[in-house]
């Protein structure tokens, strides 16, 4: 494998690592389509350099291996459908909330409360964030 | 006999495309479906039959042979998978068209469900690491879809959290292939047996402990099981029964494949998954503790119970690993049932919250005994399906002298049954303490004396019945995991039908 693909991959996962971490969606897409065109870039590199691999083109030895090629044809098809999904589903959150930040477990958090004294919680602004959360569900008691 | 290895992946995506075509009528799709995952599940059973009787079967797809081109292959432990999971997916798909709500209208439903089925086929059926990839992406895009078919704003969120970290586990999957085949330049299961073996030590447990995270997260364990509790609770209830039943077992299949075959039996990694065992079992029963929701309380339950599994794997003993299939398939059965009556119980009562739920008992007194069956079994009382599958497990544990994940085991089944009488007796004894919301009381009950439509009670009926079946029949299902544990430790039958 050479130095420049694996650099490139390396770049890929950096820079994609740093986006999915991130809140809004959009920017998640993205992460993820960068992590998986790291991946595929490995991919890539791990056969063998060499001419295109066409039969009759020239003896074996000097061509390109060709399955990790079609492996990595494989996973881009893949990676593209499963993006216009993501893309279709971050319309549908902003059509919702006209926002497309991934949130917190709601539910998660009305039970990490719930073994709170009720001082602590009294003048918690977090709580009241919980309490008018868009399913309407009250703070258990 | 190499069509029964490639009918259950063609057929169900054909039906899936008769499926579309026939989008017009709900009944035509309904019936394709059904006949399609019936013609599977007879499938599945003569594959079985055949492989117990006369080893594994195998198949190269398009006339390669096997390092090149695609192998498929049934032996016993992928035989076993493929018929419970038929069995679930027929049950399921008759509870969804019994229960009344708008997402199993979609015209999409049937078909994305048979591109699931054919999908959890192929995962179990193959014998080749990337083409596991594929088929493992054809479940998941298909799940993608399923949880999120309403496109509510519960299911948008969560469905987020599970779309994303299940691409980021492909990504790495994608990653550890290129890993694999530039290390030993082939991605055939029976042909990197061999070759796994020759790396230099270090490579070889990076390779490994990439596989265990790649399947560790689509199979929930610890630490990285967070997304399920969240995402699996929002989707309508036969869709959360299905993943619950079948997805995270995916995981775990791969997860006992991938280590029992390609790593060489020197090197195999028992403490660190024993640990991982115990870890997943005590947080995913902990977790579900804390709940005050039926599907919340049976998701963190999942975690819990895939930690079992795990146990049995890395025992390595074939004691263990024919507990951890027995595990297997009680677990997939148990589990859907608790879901299709958990679903049943929101329908009856309006709300799948605890402190909503009460007195159950009397208005109806079918579900309280179709949600008691399965979950006294996944507790692990005689004579379900969950005493015998556990008993197998401490005895494998105690044989191998790990008492300390055998009491993990054990403790966890007292805070499994703490958590699942929590739900039983606050939704069927005693008393609601909120008033139900608006509009869900007013349910008709002298129209429904089971306490649902009946295409919903006989699915849950049946896998209440099998569970008491397993747990009878537990001698001649015991053996057969004792075979396929066998030929997990022993690949030597695996390996000549694929290398011919």
């Amino acid at each position: 494998m050479t130095v420049l693909l694996a650099a490139t991959a390396a770049g890929l996962f950096g820079i994609g690592t740093y986006l999915v971490l991130q809140r809004k969606l959009s920017r998640i897409i993205i992460g993820i389509a960068l992590l998986s065109h790291g991946a595929n870039v490995l991919m890539v590199g791990s056969g063998r350099r060499g001419r295109a691999p066409i039969v009759g083109s020239g003896d074996a030895e000097s061509l390109a291996d060709p399955l990790p090629q079609a492996l990595a044809l494989t996973s881009i098809v893949i990676s593209f459908g499963v993006t216009a999904l993501l893309l279709a589903l971050a319309y549908r959150s902003w059509l919702l909330t006209s926002d497309d930040e991934v949130q917190d477990d709601l539910e998660d958090e009305r039970i990490a409360h719930r073994g709170a004294p009720d001082d602590d919680l009294a003048g918690s602004d977090e709580l009241a964030e919980i309490e008018g959360d868009p399913t309407g569900e009250e703070v258990e008691p | 006999m190499t069509a029964l290895v490639t009918l259950p992946i063609l057929l169900p995506l054909v039906g899936a495309a008769l499926s579309i075509l026939f989008g017009r009528s709900r009944r035509v799709q309904r019936t394709i479906a059904l006949s399609t995952l019936t013609a599977v599940l007879g499938m599945a059973v003569a594959l079985l039959v055949e492989v117990d009787r006369h080893g594994p079967v195998s198949v190269q797809a398009g006339g390669w042979p096997a390092p090149v081109g695609i192998t498929l292959i049934a032996d016993r432990f992928s035989a076993i998978m493929l018929v419970v999971a038929s069995v679930m997916l027929l049950s399921v798909l008759v509870y969804a068209i019994g229960q009344p709500g708008a997402e199993r209208n979609h015209v999409g439903f049937q078909s994305i469900y048979l591109v699931l089925a054919a999908g959890v086929a192929a995962a179990f059926l193959t014998g080749d690491l990337f083409n596991l990839f594929v088929s493992i992406e054809m479940m998941l895009t298909a799940s993608y879809v399923l949880i999120t078919l309403g496109g509510r704003l519960e299911q948008v969120r969560s469905g987020m959290t599970y779309i994303v970290i299940s691409l980021l586990a492909s990504v790495l999957f994608v990653a550890m292939l290129a890993f694999v085949y530039a290390s030993t330049g082939t991605v055939n299961m029976a042909d990197l047996a061999g070759k796994v073996g020759d790396l230099p030590p270090g490579l070889r447990s990076a390779l490994a402990v990439l596989m265990l995270v790649v399947f560790g997260i689509k199979a929930a364990i610890f630490p990285l099981f967070f997304w399920l509790p969240d995402s699996y609770p929002t989707a309508p209830s036969p869709v959360t029964a299905i993943f619950a039943g079948l997805l995270t077992k995916v995981g775990v299949y791969a997860i006992i494949r991938t280590q029992t075959l390609l790593f060489p039996a020197d090197s195999r990694p028992t403490t660190l998954l024993l640990v991982l065992a115990g870890a997943t079992m005590l947080v995913g029963v902990l977790g579900a503790i804390a709940q005050g929701d039926v599907k919340r309380i049976l998701s963190f339950q999942i975690v819990s119970h895939i930690g079992y599994m795990i146990m049995g794997l890395g025992l390595f003993t074939v004691g263990g690993l024919a507990a951890a299939v027995l595990y297997t398939v009680h677990h997939i059965v148990a589990k859907t049932g608790l879901f299709l009556s958990g679903g049943l119980i929101e329908h009856a009562g309006g709300s799948s919250r605890l402190t909503r739920l009460g007195g159950m008992v009397r208005t109806a007194p079918v579900l309280a005994v179709l949600f008691l069956v399965p979950a006294l079994s996944l507790i692990g009382l005689p004579p379900f399906s969950g005493f015998v599958a556990k008993f197998a497990l401490v005895d494998a544990a105690s044989e191998r002298s790990s008492y300390g994940v055998m009491a993990v085991a054990l403790v966890v089944s007292l805070l499994t049954m703490y958590s699942l009488m929590k739900i039983w007796i606050s939704v069927f004894w005693s008393p609601a303490t909120e008033p139900a919301p608006a509009g869900a009381a007013g349910r008709d009950r002298a129209a429904e004396p089971l306490g649902g439509p009946l295409l919903m009670v006989a699915p849950t009926v049946v896998l209440a019945a099998l569970t008491v079946a397993i747990g009878l029949a537990a001698g001649p299902l015991y053996d057969l995991s004792l075979r396929a544990a066998a030929d997990l430790l022993e690949p030597s039958a695996y390996l000549e039908v694929v290398r011919g």
